[in-house]
């Protein structure tokens, strides 16, 4: 059986949730091999981790090279570990990093690309990918007719099912040019965390936009008493009254959860372009008329301010 | 110094966007227009010769469309740029992304050619169609030069480029040299309306088209029916059931609400 690689997510050797989800998908393709950009010594913890969900291998390749810069050093390693083990797939957890990383990639291996796919399965000549196009109003099937199927693959696109796997560590040296080294990453500055879950992983997400009037506090409330993410649309980013990192979007983050509550939210296209495939909708918008309303399965016409820490109230008293 | 901006022309987001027969974006049925994210593109172009005085810049915008793509070059000759190229040649219908970045690169490559190539080559964060956020760092790939993507905040002097961009878990600053590929999210700062002046101006500027032969591009390596990644099928989402809606009247909306979670087992 051919190897399918899955580039892991991980922040300092902390394997994230896509990266099962694109294990599981790997299954259905082939042979999982993980690709772990990052320190040697983490290689063994990691490889616990992946191998739970059925990792064959784990290619380490140390990170010391590639990660002073951006992008271009991460895909000559992926071309040189493809061109050795001669993969059926390779996917790639859809990042703006890694969609850029799978876009050099297909140049050099001389393959076909897809990205953002929310679900891919194995077809008759190779992997079918589904994506959710315009906004969420279309979704569009294909597939890679050439070269190695390059697909990054949306958060939530699974759920991670657990296997055994091998988990067989193995060294991958990689050699980067200087020609990669061009963009050097001068400075970073790591987010706060902020005790909640991650947005694009959650299970619920709950959202203010400019009908907060900056106040987030019941939003955060709310939130907290449904163990959800928070996000923010547009508005409240420009407004200044959350980081961009939250915002929902176009431009912003794509969620799929399985609750969406808009609070304060007119719904303009570009919002629903990150939220429209959530599973249930759920808004509060003190305008009957909002065009959030066309999409919801429960809408409360009223005042964000008052709804929300009741409700927060409500459901901390039923949890006792 | 010689900027070249890549803008793109897209079917308008507000209106009903939809497939041809052969699964392509339908880019004529449907109003367009220059993509809201490359406006940025154009922006920050400007800003960079702006912050630049004393020092001769060129700027050419260059759009990879049909026929009425030339509109998203005008709008930009609009805005301020100076000279307009349209790649335009039937053979490209259908391309994916690694077929558009060919062509858009070996566009740049001819429009430097004449000045010693291009210095600057500035993209928008993503098209509002394709959405893949790709072409930037495939043009970087194709060109040989350093890719600095998805900045929001771009600083430069002399031949050097500093740009903050937020990634998934930290705030980086990236630094290069030119010739670089740059590309723009929106956090950059809002695009400039063109001025009656501008759009009288942009009448008299030079506007040139290139077809694939123009560009030494072989029209066998491009469009639909050898795109390396290819359409099988899309499905229109079915309308979302009309949903409950309450109205809150003395804090009845809040109970109404836990209800409905609760049964939904959120809670
Ligand atoms: C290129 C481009 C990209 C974009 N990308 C994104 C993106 O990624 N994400 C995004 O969100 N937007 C994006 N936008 C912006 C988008 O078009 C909208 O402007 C934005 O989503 C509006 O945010 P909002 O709904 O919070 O504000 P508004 O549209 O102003 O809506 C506020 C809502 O709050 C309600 N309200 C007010 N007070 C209360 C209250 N006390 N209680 C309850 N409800 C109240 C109002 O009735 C109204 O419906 C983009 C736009 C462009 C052009
Ligand atoms: N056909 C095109 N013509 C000109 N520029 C383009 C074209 N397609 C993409 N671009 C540029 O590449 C950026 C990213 O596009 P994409 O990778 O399609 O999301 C856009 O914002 C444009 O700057």
């Amino acid at each position: 059986m051919s190897e399918v690689l899955v580039v892991i997510d991980h922040v300092a050797g902390e394997v994230k949730k896509p990266t099962y989800e694109l294990l599981t998908i790997a299954r259905r393709l082939g042979e999982p091999a993980a690709v772990f950009f990052g320190s040697p010594d983490q290689a063994a913890a990691v490889a616990e981790k992946v191998k739970a969900y059925g990792a064959a291998k784990l290619y380490v390749v140390d990170d010391a090279q590639t990660k002073g810069f951006l992008v271009a050093p991460k895909a000559e390693a992926l071309q040189q570990l493809a061109e050795k083990s001669s993969p059926a797939a390779i996917l790639l957890p859809s990042t703006f990093e890694n969609k850029e990383v799978a876009g050099r990639l297909a140049i050099k291996l001389g393959s076909g690309l897809i990205t953002d796919a929310v679900d891919v399965q194995a077809g008759e000549s190779g992997p079918v990918t589904t994506q959710s196009v315009f906004a969420g109003n279309f979704t569009v099937q294909a597939k890679v007719t050439h070269g190695t199927p390059i697909i990054t693959v949306k958060p939530n696109s699974a759920a991670p099912e657990e296997a055994d796997g091998a988990g067989t560590v193995e060294t991958f040296d990689a050699t980067i040019s200087d020609a990669a080294r061009t963009a050097q990453i001068v400075a970073t500055q790591p987010r706060q965390s902020t005790g909640r879950p991650e947005l694009t992983e959650a299970a619920i997400v709950v959202s203010g936009g400019r009908g907060t009037g900056g106040n987030f506090e019941p939003v955060e409330g709310f939130a907290d008493s449904l163990g959800a993410a928070v996000g923010a649309s547009r508005a409240a980013v420009d407004s200044g009254w959350m980081p961009h990192a939250f915002q929902v979007g176009q431009t912003g983050k794509t969620v799929s959860p399985q609750l969406y509550v808009a609070n304060g939210i007119s719904g303009a296209i570009q919002h629903r372009a990150g939220m429209q495939t959530s599973k249930t909708i759920v808004a509060v918008n003190k305008d009957p008329e909002a065009p959030i309303f066309e999409l919801v399965d429960f809408g409360v016409v009223g005042d964000l301010h008052t709804v929300l820490p009741a409700a927060t109230e409500q459901i901390t008293a039923r949890k006792g | 110094m010689n900027i070249v901006v890549c803008v793109k022309y897209v079917p308008d987001a507000t209106a009903d966007r939809k497939f041809e027969d052969d699964f392509t974006v339908d880019r004529v049925g449907v109003d367009g227009l220059l993509s809201e994210l490359d406006e940025y593109a154009v922006e920050q172009a400007l800003q960079f010769r702006e912050k630049r005085e004393g020092e001769e810049i060129e700027i050419t915008a260059l759009t990879v469309g049909p026929e009425k793509a030339v509109d998203a070059v005008r709008k930009s000759l609009q805005m301020g740029v100076d000279k307009g190229v349209h790649v335009l040649d039937d053979a490209i219908a259908g391309s994916d992304y690694v077929a558009t970045s060919l062509v858009l690169a070996k566009a740049i490559e001819k429009i430097g050619a004449e000045s010693g190539g291009a210095d600057l080559v500035i993209c928008g964060m993503a098209s509002t169609d394709a959405a893949g956020s790709v072409i930037p760092a495939m043009l970087a790939e194709r060109l040989g030069l350093p890719q600095v993507t998805l900045a929001s905040v771009i600083e430069s002097q002399g031949d050097q480029v500093r740009i903050k961009r937020d990634n998934e878990g930290s705030t980086e600053v990236i630094g290069a040299t030119l010739p670089i590929v740059l590309s723009v999210t929106d956090q950059s700062g809002e695009a400039r309306y063109p001025s009656f002046k501008g759009i009288m101006a942009a009448k008299k500027k030079p506007l040139e088209t290139f077809s694939l032969a123009d560009l030494g591009v072989d029209a066998g390596e491009v469009g639909l029916s050898v795109a390396w990644s290819q359409v099988e099928d899309t499905t229109e989402r079915p309308p979302r059931t009309a949903g409950e809606i309450v109205t809150d009247e003395d804090g009845s909306g809040a109970g109404a609400l836990v209800e409905f979670l609760a049964s939904k087992k959120f809670i």
